[in-house]
């Protein structure tokens, strides 16, 4: 097992390390000069020449790559061209927002996937399983963010339950920032859930057909007993597999959704640098953002490995 | 393919009801799609303030959006540029992913760890990111979304491909042909890729389903394509704010996105049913 962790440990790192270099190169050096990118056509050559000094140009690409990297690994971003504050504090700040959203809509993802799964299990064939097969063919189909605006109108629109969208801060209350977190995490959910219940009802359908489901009945247990002793766990492996397929999904949800809510998170921050060219803003979220998807493909495959040993010889 | 073969799968979209659902819906899409290229009831880039916000009526089944226009033509060329975008998108997922899926099959060793890490890489760049780096560079528009959107299909059909390829690789059918002499391009373009159709097929109309949903999405913040394009995706954004007295502007487009991954979804679940009956007996 450790040998097995070291070596995805260290192609790990070899995916980070290309991986920032893919972004370096598309947003430093495709671009040309980026400081006449970030400025605009109108802009004068001093102001130019000033930012491009500001920024480091002078020095060649691999230098300020390396340069760039180890910034990223001490946690400095450089500083926004926009807001004139330091890259790190604008996204830890907007982090406090997406990064529970995130979190919020993949544990109710979970929470609605597993009993829906094991009562269309249980029932395959009949009534409930085809009734909950044809809502999860629909869940899958819906876009999140029309999901969503569909329950801005229902809820903040035509039953005035709740605001249309913003965000109080942490500062006002974990109450009323989990408040205005709901309706976005719900409609994050949704996709992910009907996904999650489909691989997981498949799962447990074959799991069922399984020898040892039989001697765990042969031995007494319940059909109930049975399926949530032995079935469900081992199921749990597809269901791994998807979470983690389905996390790139889950962070560009989280960013489009963002801008249905108003929520001020990573997303509205990305796409006002993109219309400011805050080049600098731009490049550090989609690195954190990938590094994310990347340190969590990592992990699933960690665990899927300490599931089930026969993967660790691949 | 021979005429029983063609006989068969008549017969089995007769017995297979996703499959025939979801052809229906997409035909309806598509037939659409393609309308909007020569005619629509009005034309998408007339304005008229005196028509703004009608509800449905003879003129306009649809009624009219803030500017006057005509939703039902909005939607139609908005299903024009989702399965343009979609479809280019798969194009480069399977031009690019299933040569390289068949390399790495193919040779193993190193190049097959390369290909493999590579997937893994670009997996980490969704296609909303890679739309975002785009943008930044050269601005929003419908060719961006095409980019970032293939670039996501090609580790997808390269994996599909690979895996495939590897399943068949030690089959009889394939030592024969290599014991008769052919050259390994020869057996792979000759045996192993007509077996991995199916495959590519089904997946195929999947990557379709998530590019339409992605386009979708695209638009709807701003990376997609640019007026005076329509699109599903900025038409909801428009709708958004007129809410409160429009509500019916983000319906339609949002049930004609549906409609539409529904269909495929459905047509792909049939077709992997036809192509594939070893998996129906296993799900079914």
């Amino acid at each position: 097992m450790l040998a097995y962790v070291l070596k995805r440990a260290l192609s790990l790192i070899a995916t980070l390390v290309v991986a920032t270099a893919v972004v370096f190169i598309v947003l430093e050096v495709l671009p040309g000069d980026p400081a006449a990118l970030m400025l605009g056509v109108e802009a004068r050559e001093d102001t130019i020449a000033a930012l491009h000094r500001q920024l480091g140009l002078d020095q060649p690409a691999p230098m300020r790559y390396a340069a760039w990297l180890a910034g990223l690994v001490t946690g400095d971003l450089g500083t926004s061209y926009t807001y004139s504050v330091p890259v790190s504090e604008l996204v830890s700040e907007r982090l406090a927002v997406t990064l529970p959203l995130a979190l919020m809509a993949l544990a109710l993802s979970v929470v609605i996937a597993f009993p829906v799964a094991v009562i269309a299990a249980r029932n395959r064939g009949r009534a409930p399983d085809t009734s909950i097969m044809a809502l999860t063919q629909l869940g899958i189909a819906v876009p999140n963010f029309w999901f969503a605006i569909l329950l801005v109108y229902v809820f903040a629109v035509a039953l005035r339950l709740v605001p249309s969208g913003g965000f109080p801060g942490w500062s006002e209350g974990v109450g009323a920032a989990f408040q205005a977190l709901t309706l976005p995490a719900v409609a994050l959910a949704l996709p992910q859930a009907s996904i999650l219940a489909r691989v997981l009802r498949s799962a447990l359908v074959d799991t069922l057909h399984e020898d040892y489901i039989r001697t765990a009945r042969a031995k007494g247990l319940t059909r109930h007993a049975a399926l949530w002793r032995h079935a469900v766990r081992n199921a749990l492996i597809p269901v791994l597999t998807i979470l983690g397929l389905q996390f790139s999904f889950l962070i560009a949800g989280t960013i489009i959704i963002e801008n249905v809510f108003y929520l001020p998170g990573i997303g509205r921050l990305v796409f006002q640098a993109i219309t400011q060219r805050d080049l600098i803003v731009v490049k550090s979220v989609v690195v954190l953002l990938v590094a994310t998807v990347v340190i969590v493909t990592f992990f699933v495959d960690i665990a899927y490995a300490a599931v089930d040993p026969r993967l660790r010889r691949r | 393919m021979g005429a029983m073969a063609l006989r068969q799968i008549v017969r089995a979209m007769r017995e297979n009801r996703s499959f025939a659902v979801g052809a229906v819906i997409t035909a309806v899409v598509v037939f659409a799609a393609l309308l909007s290229l020569v005619w629509t009831p009005y034309a998408i880039d007339q304005l008229s303030v005196a028509d703004k916000l009608k509800g449905a009526s003879a003129a306009h089944p649809l009624g009219t959006d803030h500017y006057g226009r005509d939703i039902l033509s909005m939607l139609m060329v908005g299903a024009r540029t989702s399965i343009a975008v979609a479809l280019v998108a798969v194009g480069i997922g399977i031009v690019i992913g299933v040569p390289l899926g068949l390399l790495g099959a193919a040779r193993g060793g190193w190049i097959d760890e390369t290909v493999m890490r590579f997937n893994d890489l670009v997996f980490a760049f969704p296609a909303l990111l890679s739309a975002v780096m785009i943008t930044a560079i050269f601005g929003p528009g419908a060719v961006n979304a095409i980019v970032a959107i293939g670039i996501f299909n090609i580790p997808v059909f390269a994996r599909v491909a690979r895996g495939g390829a590897l399943a068949y690789k030690s089959r009889e059918f394939v030592l024969a042909a290599q014991v008769a002499g052919k050259g390994q391009v020869r057996i792979f373009a000759e045996h192993i890729l007509p077996n991995i159709a199916n495959l590519l097929i089904v997946q195929g109309t999947i990557q379709f389903s998530l590019g339409i949903l992605a386009e979708a999405g695209l638009s709807y913040v701003g990376l997609g394509a640019q007026p005076p394009v329509a699109t599903w995706g900025r038409m909801l954004n428009e709708a958004q704010t007129m809410m409160a007295f429009a509500p019916q502007l983000a319906l339609y487009p949002g049930l004609a996105i549906v409609a539409t991954v529904l269909g495929l979804n459905l047509l792909g679940d049939g077709l992997r049913d036809i192509l594939d009956p070893k998996l129906r007996r296993r799900v079914g």
